[in-house]
């Protein structure tokens, strides 16, 4: 069958015109040599041409659409088709016991006492490395914030959402972290889930670790990018997907120059709590001719003399990763994030970060309380070493992690058999110290839309503001749980063979 | 790589396209479905005006070429900001075209966006001096403070964006008793009792058996609808959908199609195909099929035909996600939205989603909906699991506010606010409408935009508008189409009528200087109008 594709109403038109002037000119002369050709050809020859006229006049009239007329469907068809559709629930139902459903209910400042379904604790749990969660002068000057500009923005940053505060906080963070620009987004998750969309688009390559945090694999999806794995922290792995990058570069050199790539990496993993081997990575970004994006969520006001992070912890220039991103909800205690680097790079995002033009901007009290807890980080810098110097010890359970992390995962030593069972046994855990005044969270996960899940685990997290009494209690206290759930659990799987579960990252 | 360029020209040819065969059509309408006259109008642009639009942009692409040549061979100054020395031999982080349009023709206009305020965002404001010594490139603040200015930018469709009253204080109380952050998720010891009571009143105040919370209005969005949609689904967006609906249906991995704005017939026509046709390819039927809309349209100031989607969604069985960022308290009797607004059953839309951060000048978004439906997200929505909650003084804010609509406080206060709004909308639009603008959407939407048209007169309208002491909001591509640049209005509850009288008067001048006036729709009596207008929309293109 053939296909007959009728040009453009403009086609033809700009076509014909085009010719026209041409024609006009020479119109004459051509007629009169057709005619003269027409006389002198050999009959074979119009015979020929004769022939092959006929059969485009038969193509063009021909029946040729025979899909087209297979797939029309009579308006009664049509109906009974619509009625007959039944679409899926809009949502699959969820069990009642389900272990999320019910919420933890927090009365009160999540702080360091923290009052979990009414028992007052211990709080090993929050992201508040630093205790500025209720410090009185972070809580003062959001007081006077909020007396001088009420509480919302009622804009995006482009239409009278600016505030002097916001300007004010991305000078400081710019300074803080020695770099050129800041930029302040609204909601910690969005700050890189938003930039790194801004500068990979598609057919741009980006190199991942495994282990990334979900904010990041959101904006690796929205970049839609290509996007390549590899194990987390093993260097040899990226060097290997790097060089195979390199011989594909080779073969097709003009692709390969406007092909951006980059490695996005976590400073501190939130998902492992271990560190980027920052300087491997650096060598390599100029080996290869990589951006490095790093996250530094766990690590910002953490980690580094100044608690600046990670590349202060390895002593690398700042200005050899291209982009660094932090939320302000961890250490900072406040909401929000930010990204920092050159004013190249970072400037970009302020017409390019989707959740940067397109949010309302940060209430202002929340930039002034940010704003506060850098004067005390930069006031106090002692307090960084307080920080690494807390560490949990439990032997009963596998600690996952850096001993510097603030946050650090414990595992079950084995697993009980299937991620349900081994989930019920740590929730165990978390009750048996939470009777004892100890709160504890477990590392909670979408299963099913993690790229490469982490195995279950509690995620312990150190203050400043616990006491060595505190810590020595949640000590024993969870190791008293691990016992008595180990206990448990080997008399279960005596009946339940044990089958290992898979552990990605241990 | 050449999508923005792609995009930017292909505005300017099919727009050059539809202004030769511009054509105008009555659309048809389900009258029964409505209880009120929906009156919505988009006057079609003058052809003149077209063509003098289109001849601005070929100036301004022609000297920006120009300019980028002379950058090129150094006989400018590029003051563009570059790459590292040590970078220099790397992949270039952004195409040279890739930056056209923002290099050359958003620079010439970029102090119209993004000025500094030191004040609450209310009725007035305060706005920060900047000055430009490099063409916009960069910008200083003098020091100086322009004191009261008119606030016709903000989303402070209720007049809540304020610094004492009962919500400041309320918040206050909720600073000293929490603090600010809650550095945890929902599922992990960040579920504060505060977000519990707001989640409860929002049920409340919706309508719906149950809802949740997020900290941020944009990720509400985003975050949620890939745990509504994914694979095998279809989702029916309308085109001039928010950035967070598109990601939220990108993000999901579901099909999108993409209908005409608030067209029915554009909507039941994708819905028949898809039913009839399946999936692509495999034909399999779709797993179920979401649509996508927005309560009010920030850029058009139009409303949803809520009456006839909801007619649709039911006879073609599909869900219903209506994205009510703008239209949460600034419309309906009760504040309660369109939903309110038309007078139709909550339990109708099947989700019901919006922000605190317009009308309860908080932050913030919230999905409402059957308890299956927050069930669900509680256990599986990316926010509650990822991102820290929201924070309780925002929190309280809102609980503060959204009480004082519902009347909840032991005043009226609430209920004389949404009747401001109302009065003040009506006006505005009004004697805009009188003066000879041209401006769009529905006669009840305090979103106004008024038309521009030609990409000088944005610059030009928002500096002349700030010397008169008034901060408005312009947008041009690729906010907008190409040839629609536009000046747009956001009505308060807190403006009084005597500085919506020195807003009007301001527009009416600068208007005059900028020959802005273009409407030819003026010279209508009233009777007239209503008698073509009542239960049509003229939609002219």
């Amino acid at each position: 069958t053939g296909s007959f594709v009728l040009p453009g109403a403009h086609g033809v038109q700009s076509a014909s015109s085009a010719s026209s002037t041409k024609m006009a000119s020479g119109q004459q002369w051509v007629l009169v040599e057709m005619v003269q050709a027409f006389y002198e050809a050999p009959a074979y020859h119009l015979i020929l041409e004769g022939i092959l006229i006929l059969w485009i006049i038969r193509l063009l009239f021909s029946k040729t659409y025979k899909l087209q007329e297979r797939s029309d469907l009579t308006e009664k068809e049509k109906e009974e088709l619509i009625e007959e559709w039944q679409p899926e629930p809009l949502v699959p139902t969820v069990s009642k016991d389900h272990p999320s459903l019910n919420y933890d209910v927090v009365s009160g400042p999540p702080s360091h006492k923290i009052i979990v379904n009414g028992k007052e604790c211990i709080n090993f749990a929050s992201f508040n490395f630093l205790g500025l969660l209720d410090n009185e002068r972070v809580k003062q000057k959001a007081l006077a914030s909020l007396k001088k500009y009420g509480v919302g923005t009622c804009g995006p940053r482009g239409f009278y959402g600016t505030f002097d505060v916001h300007l004010e906080l991305e000078e400081r963070l710019a300074k803080f972290m020695r770099t050129e620009e800041a930029i302040i987004y609204s909601y910690g998750f969005a700050t890189i889930a938003s930039a790194i969309p801004a500068y990979s688009k598609r057919g741009d390559i980006i190199f991942v670790d495994e282990a990334a945090c979900f904010s990041i694999q959101k904006g690796l999806q929205a970049s839609r990018s290509l996007i390549k794995y590899f194990k987390h922290n093993d260097m040899e792995d990226l060097e290997r997907l790097l060089k195979e990058q390199e011989l594909e570069d080779q073969k097709n050199p003009r692709k390969a120059r406007v092909t951006r790539k980059f490695i996005v990496v976590e400073g501190l993993y939130m998902n492992t709590s271990d560190l980027c081997p920052l300087p491997e990575l650096v060598k390599l970004k100029y080996k290869y001719k990589v951006r490095i994006f790093m996250e530094e969520s766990m690590s910002f006001g953490v980690l580094g003399e100044h608690g600046r992070g990670v590349t202060e912890h390895f002593g690398v220039s700042i200005d050899d990763i291209d982009l660094i991103s932090a939320n302000m909800e961890n250490a900072v205690a406040s909401i929000g994030g930010f990204c920092c680097g050159r004013s190249f790079v970072i400037d970009h995002q302020r017409l390019s970060g989707q959740g940067y033009c397109f949010s309302a901007s940060l209430p202002p009290m929340l930039a002034a309380a940010a704003i506060e807890a850098l004067n005390i980080m930069e006031e106090d810098p002692g307090i960084f070493t307080i920080l690494r110097g807390r560490s949990i010890f439990t032997p009963s359970l596998k600690v996952v992690g850096e001993v510097f992390a603030p946050a650090l995962h414990l595992q079950l030593e084995q697993s009980t058999g299937s991620r349900e069972s081994d989930i019920r046994t740590l929730r165990g855990v978390i009750d048996y110290c939470l009777e004892r005044q100890i709160a504890l969270t477990q590392a909670r996960y979408l299963d099913k839309e993690e790229r490469f899940l982490p195995p279950p685990s509690i995620r312990v997290v150190v203050t400043v503001e616990q006491t060595e009494e505190d810590i020595e209690k949640a000590s024993s206290c969870i190791r008293e749980a691990a016992i008595s759930v180990h206990q448990r659990s080997q008399d279960r799987s005596l009946v339940t063979d044990t089958a290992s579960n898979r552990q990605p990252f241990s | 790589r050449w999508f923005l360029m792609k995009k930017y020209y292909n505005g300017i040819y099919t727009g050059l396209y539809s202004v030769l065969c511009m054509q105008s059509h009555i659309v048809g309408h389900n009258a029964v479905l409505y209880n009120k006259p929906f009156v919505e109008s988009f006057e079609e642009t003058p052809l003149l005006v077209a063509v003098l639009t289109y001849m601005g942009y070929g100036i301004l692409t022609l000297f920006g070429y120009l300019r980028d040549f002379l950058r090129h061979w150094k006989i400018e100054k590029c003051r563009v900001a570059s790459e590292r020395d040590e970078q220099k031999d790397f992949v270039p982080l952004y195409q040279d075209f890739e930056n056209f349009y923002t290099r050359n023709l958003y620079m010439r206009i970029r102090d119209n966006w993004n000025r500094p305020i030191c004040s609450v965002p209310g009725a007035k404001m305060d706005v920060v001096e900047r000055v430009t010594h490099d063409y916009n490139w960069t910008f200083e603040h003098t020091g100086t403070v322009l004191k009261n200015v008119i606030n016709m930018g903000s989303y402070n469709y209720l007049g809540f964006a304020e610094n004492t009253g009962p919500c400041a204080d309320s918040a206050a109380e909720a600073t000293v008793k929490y603090g600010v952050g809650v550095s945890g998720t929902r599922h992990e010891i960040g579920n504060l009792d505060k977000h519990e009571e707001l989640e409860k009143l929002v049920a409340r105040f919706l309508g719906v058996e149950s809802s949740m919370a997020f900290g941020m209005g944009f990720a509400t969005n985003s975050m949620n609808i890939p745990s509504l949609a994914g694979k095998g689904c279809l989702t029916l967006s309308d085109e001039l959908n928010h950035a967070s609906l598109v990601l939220g249906a990108r993000l999901s991995g579901s099909t999108i199609r993409v209908f005409k704005h608030n067209n029915m017939q554009s909507l039941e026509k994708l819905l028949r195909d898809a039913i009839v046709h399946g999936q692509p390819r495999t034909h399999r039927p779709w797993k179920k099929i979401v649509i996508l809309v927005e309560g009010i349209y920030s850029m058009e100031g139009s409303i949803v035909r809520l009456p006839e989607v909801i007619a649709l969604k039911k006879k073609y069985k599909a869900y219903l996600y209506l994205d009510e960022a703008h239209s949460i308290g600034a419309l309906g009797p009760r504040g309660r939205g369109v939903v309110d607004y038309f007078g139709v059953d909550p339990h109708d839309v099947d989700i019901m989603m919006g922000t605190f951060t317009k009308s309860f000048g908080a932050s913030g978004g919230y999905i409402g909906g059957k308890k299956e439906l927050i069930d669900y997200l509680r256990t599986h929505s990316h926010s509650a699991i990822y991102a820290t909650s929201m924070s309780p003084p925002v929190a309280q804010q809102i609980i503060t506010s959204m009480k004082c609509i519902m009347g909840e406080d032991g005043t009226t206060l609430g209920q004389e606010r949404l009747r401001q709004l109302s009065e003040n909308t009506t006006y505005f639009r009004r004697r805009l409408h009188e003066m000879g603008f041209i401006i769009y959407g529905n006669e009840n939407s305090p979103v106004v935009p008024l038309m521009l048209y030609m990409p000088a007169k944005i610059g030009a309208f928002g500096r002349e508008m700030l010397k008169r002491n008034i901060g408005i909001v312009v947008v041009g591509f690729p906010a907008t189409p190409i040839i629609e640049s536009r000046a747009r209005f956001c009505v308060s509850a807190a403006h009084t009528k005597d500085m919506l009288d020195t807003a009007l008067n301001a527009i009416s001048e600068v208007g005059d200087l900028l020959q802005l006036k273009y409407s030819r729709r003026t010279r209508l009596s009233d009777d007239e109008e209503a008698d073509h207008l009542s239960y049509l929309v003229s939609y002219e293109d």
